[in-house]
């Protein structure tokens, strides 16, 4: 039987080299009234090479903020983000990002999309269609190839959105939130491609994905990460050693499940009781 | 659908218009029943006349050789304009307010000056064009590419799109349906000014803005169908060509909604 431990000072039994690091990160951010908030506070924690973890926390804790730190689209006021023991300067191509929204070009066909991102890093035309072609038959979207993106369902454009995504061959997969709008069925199905892809990559991609969703950070994660409210902090660390493809009725599971979410919504109560008492 | 009921449905409302100012054009012409406004039969044979004898032929090819010449200037010189301004800052917030100014000149202003800088010659008559045209495709292009949506720039750069590639591949295609409007605004303005220009300078051949000009002995049944003339061509290209291609952008993208 698969053991499930719940620690924070389990040593990291992670390599020497982490493939993400983040160390004491401040993300502040600016609202639209112009007020600065702290998004995170002093966070600090390791993604192991090859590694799947879940990052959970209320709506506002700074999920994102942090995402878009080891995206390379936002720079922490204070501390650093590693990637392989180099700072995050900026995007780039060795971190993939699904975003919340699909984010597919409109002007693109369905292949053109999946062939962009072949372009962009380089790869030679004559080798783009194929590539292309065997990515969207990886997502079931093979017959769609040269229709646009406004034709398919909002879960077909999270498929195309991840096809584009793992064409590039990412070392590393960002997920914002990434099927948090689709109906439950196209979730679920995500949700299975996406453990196939890290089951079956070759080298084990190192897959960080933002969730507010408990179920589904236990079903895809070998670790989750339970952050505070606003500012955000690490609360509580979940190893999960449950084998691949996880069933959600698995005692187990829905053991951890009942038992981060119980964290969770302490967590919540405490906020909106610290919100009362401001 | 048929290629015929799709005609009659794409053409039927702007011909019904047209019919319908005719209609009230000769009700007009009959009741006042002066030489000034001649009734649309008379304009209607001025116009035959014009091209049996060349007179009209010849002007609208002068005019439309200029036209293309000035209106593909303000397009390239306007669209790199606005797109330099979009990408610099300080070039934007020096230049902007300049073009703007431009754009509010009227453009007949511009006629007295090309011609001192220019004399009477067929370099001021296109710098009037061109003077007149490529702000509104500069500050198109300029406010399409702000309204952008943050993430395509964001999708754009996580996929490795950086610097030029980033305009090219994702920034640029993505403005395409706002600077169509430009092009369209564009195309309006060069008409205008370019028949303005035609009309108060002398250049050694006649386009159709000299048609309109009285001083050089044009009647007004020819004033009328020159008139006809340079509204028919400009709406033609307009909704043939620029409209064809909006639409054909915008169904590609899902923007269309279909009625």
């Amino acid at each position: 039987m698969a053991d499930v431990l719940r620690t924070l000072a389990d040593p990291p039994s992670a390599p020497a080299e982490p493939k993400l690091a983040l160390r004491d990160v401040v993300v502040t951010r600016r609202t639209a009234s112009g007020a600065t908030i702290t998004a995170t506070d002093r966070l600090t924690f390791d993604v192991a090479q090859g590694e799947f973890v879940c990052l959970l926390g209320p709506s506002g804790c700074g999920k994102t903020s942090l995402l878009n730190v080891l995206a390379g689209l936002v720079m922490p006021s204070t501390g650093e983000a590693l990637l392989d023991g180099r700072p995050i300067t900026g995007p780039g191509p060795d971190r993939a990002v699904l975003f919340q929204e699909p984010a597919l070009f409109p002007w693109l066909s369905v292949l053109g999309n999946v062939e962009l991102g072949l372009e962009l890093i380089g790869v030679p035309a004559a080798a783009r269609h194929d590539i292309a072609q065997r990515w969207l038959a990886n997502v079931h979207l093979e017959r769609w190839a040269d229709a646009q993106p406004h034709e398919l369902s909002a879960g077909m454009r999270q498929r195309l959105a991840l096809a584009r995504a793992l064409a590039a061959d990412p070392g590393v997969l960002l997920g914002d939130e990434p099927f948090g709008a689709l109906d439950a069925q196209a979730r679920e199905l995500l949700q299975r491609e996406v453990q196939r892809f890290w089951v079956e990559s070759d080298d084990r991609k190192t897959f960080l994905f933002v969730t507010h969703n408990v179920r589904e950070a236990t079903l895809l994660a070998d670790r989750v990460l339970v952050m505070s409210a606003a500012p955000g902090r690490l609360l509580e660390e979940f190893r999960i050693h449950a084998p691949r493809p996880r069933d959600l009725d698995d005692v187990l599971i829905s053991r951890v499940v009942s038992e981060i979410h119980t964290l969770l919504m302490q967590e919540v109560d405490a906020s909106v009781a610290r919100e009362m008492a401001r | 659908m048929s290629r015929a009921r799709w005609l009659a449905e794409e053409l039927g409302p702007p011909l019904a218009g047209v019919a319908g100012v005719i209609g009230v054009w000769a009700i007009v012409a009959a009741l006042t029943d002066s030489t000034a406004v001649p009734s649309p039969s008379v304009v209607w044979s001025s116009f035959l006349d014009g091209i049996r004898d060349g007179t009209l032929t010849d002007a609208a090819i002068k005019t439309l050789i200029r036209l293309a010449f000035s209106f593909v200037v303000a397009v390239v010189f306007g669209t790199a304009l606005g797109l330099a301004l979009a990408l610099n800052g300080f070039a934007r917030r020096a230049i902007r307010p300049i073009v703007v100014a431009l754009q509010i000149t009227p453009f007949v202003a511009w006629v007295p000056l090309a011609v001192i800088w220019f004399g009477a010659t067929e370099r001021a008559v296109v710098f009037v064009a061109i003077v007149g045209s490529f702000p509104s495709m500069a500050l198109a292009t300029l406010q399409a590419i702000r309204q952008v949506p943050p993430l395509y720039e964001r999708a754009g750069r996580t996929l490795g799109a950086r610097g030029w590639s980033l305009y090219r591949k994702i920034i640029v295609p993505a403005a395409l349906p706002g600077m169509m409007a430009g092009l369209q605004q564009a195309w309006g303005f060069a008409w205008k000014a370019l028949m303005a220009g035609e009309l108060i300078v002398a250049a050694a051949h006649a386009g159709l803005g000299h048609l309109l000009d009285p001083r050089r002995g044009a009647s007004v049944p020819t004033l009328f169908a020159a008139l006809a003339v340079i509204v028919v061509i400009g709406v033609a290209v307009d909704y043939l060509l620029f409209g064809q291609l909006d639409r054909r952008i915008r169904r590609r993208r899902g923007l269309l909604i279909e009625a």
